[in-house]
């Protein structure tokens, strides 16, 4: 089985972790960038942050044969601080040129305040000038009201909504995303935000178009494990192998492939170009 | 590899749109120095990323890259001017970026004012940089002390020395008793050590070290004592 996880916060992760997602299939991951648990105080945090995501974490992750691409972005929770957010978003330009940056984010919101409205908004116009997609959060709490304010702010910014995954989803937050033409990605945790039986049950009921499933592992309670473990749940509840590898390697590709930047050329994947033929997922010089 | 010789490799190796786009970007970066900000991260999906080398291991850390070389005429093209773009384009550059720029320093008029960007790449545990860090500019420029710590560490983290190149006529007697330390550290682990280690080590040989090693072929351990024969077994003319 081969599988893309498209939301993996590897820095927080151990090589064990590594070599079992490797093991269950996992041959290519995104790492957002995202908040560390505690707040960042100085913009120098967040530039080593962002190196490490495109240096030390890419080499780590090459150890054990996973290609490791990362998502560039001011996360909502530390938009907050008004000094840091000018700093971090006068430096993002420089991330968001390079190669295996796939897409602005984590950006979106936290608890709804104006200082997060307007990082959203100045990075989905970042996202607009670099041709690049969106990964958006969206809240913990008041998820529902989150999510239509998030569909809202994409439709003004003139963001082609295919252009913009809108993760964290539950079974209420769903219909208006697909309905808005943004994808819908699902973060499978142990306990929290959404398990795999209830992602079984999303996808009987909506199919998998433009549906991308992930671990989101990270430094709380986290499993980087689920998305081999939500594809085992719908080979059980009878979904066929070709739905299966749609949901766990084709959409997360199709979607980030629009980035231009996914570095997957010199991955040992016999099939990729076969599959992929002319849609571009491997544009960009190949010498 | 001359200049001219790295820009031939290249013009065999990339495809004429890239090479276009190089010619591009270097009139750009030689007419304002502060485009390479956007030109240096573009290079490797304008230009390529296989070896420089047809058919060389894409893994092999001390193999050059077309993105390297491409890097590294972009540098040159900015003449004088690329000195002062080097700190931000190193500490803003990913990995495959770093590298280029550290592959380049050789090829750029910068006496020793850039050791301090090998310094930092020889302090990161990337093989990638950490080779690419220590060619002839690292030869030419790094102070004794810090030349034979490099070496030390390539070997710690399992970069080959043989290619680099300074070795070994660029080590001191103290990289030859580091090295041979390391090795009965490995050996008393019952572990191995790369066969090309004596090459420095009997550079200058370390009597005291090197009696250290050869005591563990009469350990009253058995991975010890065959660990030991390993390792002296590449040593021209050792008792093993």
């Amino acid at each position: 089985m081969r599988i893309f996880d498209p939301h993996a916060h590897m820095t927080s992760r151990t090589t064990d972790d590594y070599e079992a997602m490797a093991a269950s299939g996992v041959k290519v991951l995104v790492e957002p960038a995202f908040w560390l648990g505690q707040p960042r105080t100085y913009v120098g945090s967040f530039i080593d942050y962002f190196n490490s995501l495109l240096g030390w974490e890419r080499f780590r992750a090459a150890q054990f044969g996973i290609r490791h691409h990362c998502t560039i972005g001011l996360n909502p929770k530390e938009a907050n601080d008004d000094t840091l957010r000018r700093e971090v978003i006068e430096i993002l330009p420089r991330f968001l040129a390079k190669d295996g940056v796939v897409a602005v984010g984590e950006i979106g919101f936290d608890s709804m305040t104006p200082a997060e409205d307007e990082a959203f908004r100045e990075q989905l116009k970042l996202a607009i000038e670099f041709e690049l997609p969106v990964l958006v959060h969206t809240p913990h709490r008041d998820k529902a009201a989150g999510t239509r304010r998030t569909i809202e702010l994409v439709e003004e910014s003139g963001i082609e909504p295919g252009m913009v995954v809108i993760d964290h989803n539950n079974e209420l937050t769903v219909k208006d995303v697909l309905e808005s033409g943004c994808w819908a990605g699902f973060s499978i945790y142990p306990g929290t935000k959404m398990d795999e039986h209830r992602m079984v049950r999303v996808l009987e009921e909506h199919g998998p178009e433009r549906i991308i499933v992930n671990s989101a592992c990270d430094w709380g309670v986290s499993d980087p494990l689920k998305v081999r473990k939500t594809a085992d749940a719908m080979k059980e509840a009878g979904f066929d192998d070709d739905v299966i590898d749609q949901v766990v390697w084709r959409n997360p590709v199709d979607f980030f492939a629009q980035s231009d930047r996914l570095i997957l050329d010199d991955l040992d994947e016999p099939d990729l170009t076969a599959t992929y033929e002319g849609s571009g997922v491997l544009r960009g010089e190949r010498a | 590899m001359t200049i001219t010789e790295l820009s031939a490799a290249l013009e065999e190796r990339a495809r004429p749109e890239g090479l276009a786009w190089l010619r591009e970007a270097s009139a750009a970066v030689a007419a304002d120095p502060t485009a390479i900000r956007s030109r240096f991260p573009m290079v490797g999906r304008k230009v390529g990323r296989g070896t420089l080398e047809e058919g060389a291991d894409p893994d092999d850390v001390h193999a050059w890259h077309i993105d390297d070389a491409a890097r590294t005429l972009l540098l040159v093209a900015m003449g004088e001017a690329a000195e002062g773009e080097l700190a931000e384009l190193y500490r803003f550059g990913d990995a495959a970026e770093r590298r280029g720029l550290l592959r380049a320093l050789p090829y750029l008029n910068l006496g020793d004012r850039a050791v301090y960007l090998v310094d930092d790449a020889v302090r990161t545990n990337d093989t990638r940089l950490i080779a690419a860090a220590l060619g002839p500019y690292a030869t030419e420029h790094l102070p004794d002390a810090a030349y034979d710590q490099a070496v030390l560490k390539c070997v710690f983290v399992g970069v080959p020395i043989t290619p680099l190149d300074g070795i070994p006529e660029r080590v001191t007697p103290e990289c030859s008793r580091m090295l041979a330390a390391l090795v009965h550290e490995r050996v008393a682990a019952g572990r191995d050590v790369p066969a090309e280690v004596w090459t420095v080590i009997d550079k200058y040989p370390h009597a005291e070290e090197i009696a250290a090693i050869e005591a563990e072929l009469d350990s009253p351990f058995e991975d010890r004592r065959a660990a030991a024969e390993r390792a002296l077994k590449h040593r021209p003319g050792a008792r093993a």
